[in-house]
C-alpha cells in the first residue's frame, strides 16, 4: 500500500509537467496577443516601438524554447510567475478565488450525495414501480438541463417571485455565514440538481448489479432485514462506482463552474479562466490549468484510497 | 358680485395659495438639494488592467478608479463638453497660441495629507507626454504639438507647444489624465499601476479582482460640500444577465456604459417609475475596413459598390430597435463641431436616400470592376453579441441585394484583433470609441498605414496624411472644417477605404434615486462621483 501510494504521487510530476508542456505549446499557437489586446483594443494611438517595449518587458519577444525554460525553471521554485494582465502573482491570484469554488464544489457534493444515495437505492429496490419512474424522470431531466440554465431559472423565480436576488459579492464563511449561505446555496442546488442526477442514475445501475449478487441472495436467505442487507452488504458494494463518478464530477467542479460562476456573478475560478484566456493572460492560463490538471489527480489518488476503505478486498500492487 | 365678497374671495384663495407654497415649497426645495450620505454602487462590466489612468485606454479602469484623482482641467459633466478647471483655477493662452499658463488651486492636499503643487502637474504631463524608457502613454501621441511642460513656482504651470493647437484643453482635460504625486512619480514611475494616491472626493478602500471595489469619502476634500456621497461600492459583473438582476433588484443603481434597447424595455417593464432612462448619441462607431492588398478590394470601385449598397437610413431605423446603433454619419460624430449637415452627408456614396438607384450604380460599378455576380467574401466580425453581431447580418444582408455572397465570421476578441493587425481579412467590422469629438482624435485612424498603426486596410494615401496634418495646425474653424471635409470625401466616397455604417447610441438607466446623474456622448467622463448624491 505504501509503496503505491508513493508511486502514484511520483508519477503526479510527469503528469503534471506534460499538462504544462501542453498548454504552453497551445496558448502560444493560438493567435492574439496579450500586449495588442490591452494597449491597442481602447483605439490609442501607440506606436509600433512601444508595443514591442512592452512585449519584451513581459519576455514575449524571446523564443518559445526560451520562454518554455523560464516557465519551467519557475515550477521548480514552486513560483508560477505573475499575471501579465493585472501583474500580480499567479498563486496568489488563484489563492483568491480558490475558497469560492471549493466551497462551492462541496456544498454541490453534498446536495448531490443527499439527493442521488437515497432516490438511487429508493429506485432500485422498487425497480419498475412509480417511485423508480419518478426518480428516472428527476434524472434525465437533471441531465438534459444544464446547471447554468437552471440557474438563470433559479434567479428569476427568485426576483419575480420574492423580489430577492442573492449577494453578488462573495463573503467568505468566517466571516458571516449567513450571508455566504445566502449567496451559494442557490448556485450549488443548480450544479448539485446535475451532479445527483448523474450519482442517482450511477447509484442506481449499481445497486441493482449488486442486489443481484450470490452474496445478497445469501443474506436474504439467512433471514436478514432489508434495512440491514441494504445498508451493510449492498449498498457499501454498490457505492464503488458512484465514488468514482462523485470523484470526478468534484475535480470537474474546480474549472468547470465557468457558466455557473457567471450566471450568479461568483468569483471564482471558473470566472477566472473565462478572463485569463480571453486576455491571453499565458502564465495565469498556465497556472489555472496546472490547478485543474491537479485537482483531477488528486481526486483520482484519494478515490482510490477511498476505495480500499470501501472494500478491503481490493489491494495496491 | 359685491367688493366685500370678491374681497372675501381672494383672501381665500390667496390664504390657500399661501399655506400650500409654504407646505410644498420646503419639499420642492429639498428634491432639488442635494443631500449627504449613502453609498452608491454600480456595476462596471469588465475588469481594469491596471489602476495606471496614463498606460490604460479602457473605461473599466476609469469607472472604479477615476473617484480617487482630479484633473488640472476637466469636462464638465453636466454641461458636456464644456472644460473647467479642477486643479487649475484659471488659465490664460497667449496670443499667438502657442503658451497656455494655468494657476493651480491652494490647499489642495494628497490623501497622504502632504500638500498639492505645480510640480506634481507637471510630473504627471511629463509621465504622459514624454514618457520614461519602460513606461507606457496611450495618449502621448495626441500631445505631440507640446514642446515642454514647466513649473515655474509652486502654483503655476505653462504648457509650451511648437505651434497652436485647437482644442488643446479639451485634449489635456482627458479623464485619463490623473493627477499624479511627483514625489512618488520619480521614485517609481510605474507605482501608480498597482497603488492609488490622488486629491480626489473618495479615497480607496479596497479591491478584490473579479469582485467590487470600495471608496470611501475624502473628508479633507478641497471642494467644499463635497461629495454628497459616503462612498462607493463597483461591482464587476461581467455577465449580462448577472448585470441586469443586479440592477432589477436595486443591488446596483446603475452601469454607466450603456444597456441594449431590448436590456432597456426589460428593465423599464419590471421597475416601472423606479427608474429613468437618459439616452444620447454615443461617440462610438462601427466600421468597415476593406483590405486594400487583397483583390478586388484593391479597386476603388469595388469598395465604392460595397458602400453604396448600404441602405443606412433604413439600417438605423431598423436596428435601433433591436441594436444600440442610431445616428448616421460621417467621420465626425453626427450632431458634434465638425459633423456634416444631412444634406453634406446626402452626397456621399451611400448616403441617399434613394437607395435602389445606389444599388444599380453598385452593380454597375461591380461589372466594370470584373467582379462577377455572386462573388463571394468573409466578413470578419467581433463575437461581441452587441452591436457588434446585428450591425454584421444587417450588412451582409444588405450586400445579397447587389448579387454578393458573403460569409459572416464572428471571432473572440483577441483573434479578431490579431487577424485585424496582421491583414488577415477580406472586410471586417471595426469600431472607435474616444472622449472628444477632436479631428486630430476622430482622423488618425485613417492616416497611412505607414503612419498610423490603427489602419488596418493597408492602404498608403498621402494626401490624406497632408490634410490631417494640416488641419491639426488650422486654428480657423471655418478652414479646419473645409479640410476636414475633403478628407471624409476621400475617405468614405472617392477611395471609400472605409465604410461608416452607424454610430452608437447610449442608452443609460438608473435608478431615480441617484441625483445629480446626467449622461455625456461617452463613457470615458463618467462617472462623475463628485456631484452625484441619493435622494432617500
Amino acid at each position: 500500500m505504501t509503496r503505491y501510494i508513493l508511486t502514484r504521487l511520483l508519477l503526479i510530476v510527469p503528469t503534471l509537467v506534460t499538462v504544462a508542456v501542453l498548454i504552453f505549446v497551445i496558448m502560444r499557437v493560438v493567435p492574439g496577443d496579450i500586449v495588442a489586446l490591452r494597449l491597442v483594443l481602447g483605439g490609442s494611438y501607440i506606436t509600433p516601438g512601444v508595443l514591442e517595449a512592452e512585449r519584451a518587458r513581459l519576455g514575449l519577444d524571446k523564443p518559445m524554447w526560451a520562454q518554455f525554460v523560464d516557465y519551467l525553471m519557475g515550477l521548480v521554485r514552486f513560483d508560477l510567475g505573475t499575471s501579465m494582465w493585472s501583474g500580480a502573482p499567479v498563486a496568489r491570484e488563484i489563492a483568491i478565488r480558490l475558497p469560492l469554488t471549493l466551497q462551492l464544489a462541496v456544498m454541490a457534493t453534498v446536495v448531490a450525495v443527499a439527493v442521488a444515495i437515497p432516490l438511487g437505492t429508493l429506485a432500485a429496490v422498487y425497480r419498475g414501480r412509480w417511485i423508480d419512474h419518478a426518480v428516472q424522470v428527476f434524472s434525465v431531466a437533471g441531465l438534459a438541463v444544464p446547471s447554468f440554465w437552471l440557474g438563470i431559472l433559479l434567479i428569476l423565480f427568485l426576483l419575480t417571485v420574492f423580489h430577492y436576488l442573492p449577494p453578488l459579492t462573495y463573503t467568505p464563511p468566517w466571516v458571516d455565514l449567513r450571508a455566504n449561505l445566502a449567496q451559494l446555496i442557490w448556485p450549488a442546488l443548480a450544479v448539485g440538481y446535475r451532479y445527483s442526477a448523474v450519482a442517482t442514475r450511477m447509484t442506481r445501475s449499481a445497486l441493482l448489479d449488486v442486489l443481484r449478487e450470490d452474496y445478497v441472495r445469501t443474506a436474504w436467505a439467512k433471514g436478514l432485514e432489508r434495512r440491514v442487507i441494504l445498508r451493510r452488504h449492498a449498498l457499501r458494494n454498490a457505492l464503488l462506482p458512484v465514488v468514482t463518478v462523485i470523484g470526478l464530477e468534484f475535480a470537474f467542479l474546480i474549472g468547470g463552474l465557468v457558466v455557473t460562476e457567471q450566471v450568479f456573478n461568483l468569483n471564482g475560478v471558473g470566472k477566472l479562466i473565462v478572463d485569463a484566456i480571453s486576455q491571453r493572460d499565458y502564465t495565469l492560463i498556465q497556472g489555472l490549468m496546472l490547478l485543474v490538471a491537479s485537482a483531477y489527480i488528486l481526486v483520482n489518488f484519494l478515490t482510490d484510497l477511498l476505495y480500499a476503505w470501501l472494500d478491503p478486498r481490493i489491494t495496491f500492487g | 358680485m359685491s367688493t366685500g365678497r370678491l374681497w372675501r374671495v381672494v383672501r381665500s384663495v390667496g390664504l390657500v395659495w399661501l399655506i400650500g407654497a409654504l407646505v410644498l415649497l420646503p419639499a420642492l426645495a429639498t428634491a432639488q438639494q442635494p443631500r449627504r450620505g449613502g453609498t452608491l454602487v454600480y456595476i462596471v462590466s469588465a475588469e481594469p488592467p491596471s489602476f495606471d489612468g496614463h498606460r490604460e485606454t479602457t473605461f473599466a479602469m476609469l469607472h472604479p478608479v477615476k473617484p480617487h484623482y482630479n484633473y488640472l482641467v476637466k469636462f464638465d459633466t453636466q454641461n458636456f463638453p464644456k472644460v473647467v478647471g479642477d486643479l487649475a483655477e484659471s488659465w490664460t493662452v497667449s496670443r499667438d497660441g502657442r503658451t497656455y499658463t494655468f494657476k493651480i488651486r491652494q490647499g489642495v492636499r494628497w490623501h497622504d495629507g502632504s500638500p498639492l503643487t505645480a510640480r506634481d502637474i507637471q510630473a504627471t504631463y511629463d509621465k504622459i507626454i514624454f514618457p520614461k524608457e519602460g513606461v507606457i502613454s496611450a495618449r502621448q501621441a495626441m500631445y505631440h504639438m507640446v514642446q515642454r511642460v514647466e513649473a515655474p513656482d509652486a502654483q503655476t504651470v505653462v504648457f509650451r507647444l511648437k505651434f497652436a493647437s485647437p482644442g488643446f484643453v479639451e485634449k489635456l482635460a482627458s479623464p485619463f489624465n490623473f493627477v499624479y504625486k511627483a514625489e512618488i512619480l520619480e521614485r517609481d514611475p510605474r507605482w501608480y499601476e498597482r497603488n492609488i494616491m490622488g486629491t480626489g472626493p473618495f479615497r480607496f478602500v479596497e479591491y478584490v479582482r473579479g469582485s467590487h471595489w470600495v471608496g470611501r469619502r475624502n473628508d479633507e476634500y478641497f471642494k467644499p460640500g463635497l461629495p454628497y456621497l459616503d462612498g462607493f461600492r463597483a461591482l464587476f459583473i461581467g455577465s449580462r444577465s448577472a448585470m441586469m438582476a443586479a440592477l432589477k433588484s436595486g443591488q446596483a443603481l446603475i452601469e454607466f456604459r450603456g444597456v441594449s434597447p431590448a436590456e432597456r424595455d426589460d428593465l423599464v417593464r419590471t421597475l416601472g417609475d423606479r427608474i429613468a432612462v437618459q439616452e444620447q448619441p454615443w461617440n462610438c462607431n462601427l466600421i468597415v475596413v476593406f483590405n486594400t492588398r487583397r483583390k478586388p478590394f484593391d479597386d476603388a470601385r469595388v469598395r465604392r459598390a460595397l458602400t453604396l449598397a448600404v441602405d443606412r437610413w433604413g439600417g438605423s431605423q431598423a436596428l435601433s430597435q433591436i441594436a444600440l446603433v442610431r445616428p448616421v454619419g460621417a467621420v465626425m460624430r453626427p450632431g458634434s463641431e465638425y459633423a456634416m449637415s444631412q444634406a453634406e452627408l446626402m452626397r456621399l456614396a451611400g448616403y441617399g436616400r434613394n437607395i435602389t438607384a445606389a444599388r444599380q450604380q453598385a452593380r454597375q460599378l461591380l461589372r466594370e470592376a470584373g467582379v462577377p455576380e455572386g462573388f463571394s467574401f468573409t466578413l470578419k466580425n467581433r463575437s461581441i453579441q452587441m452591436p457588434y453581431e446585428p450591425v454584421g447580418v444587417y450588412l451582409v444582408d444588405q450586400w445579397r441585394q447587389i448579387g454578393l455572397n458573403v460569409r459572416h465570421e464572428q471571432q473572440e476578441t483577441a483573434r479578431y484583433l490579431a487577424d485585424q493587425r496582421a491583414g488577415n481579412y477580406e472586410a471586417t467590422v471595426d469600431f472607435a470609441c474616444d472622449f472628444i469629438d477632436d479631428p486630430d482624435v476622430q482622423l488618425v485612424k485613417f492616416l497611412s498605414a505607414d503612419v498610423s498603426p490603427l489602419n488596418y486596410g493597408g492602404y498608403i494615401d498621402r494626401q490624406l496624411d497632408a490634410w490631417y496634418f494640416r488641419q491639426s495646425r488650422t486654428t480657423d474653424r471655418a478652414e479646419r472644417t473645409r479640410i476636414i471635409r475633403q478628407f471624409e470625401r476621400r475617405l468614405l466616397d472617392e477611395q471609400a477605404y472605409v465604410m461608416y455604417v452607424l454610430w452608437w447610441w447610449r442608452i443609460i438607466p438608473y435608478w431615480r434615486t441617484l441625483q445629480g446623474y446626467k449622461t455625456t456622448t461617452n463613457h470615458y467622463v463618467e462617472p462623475d462621483l463628485e456631484v452625484y448624491w441619493l435622494s432617500p
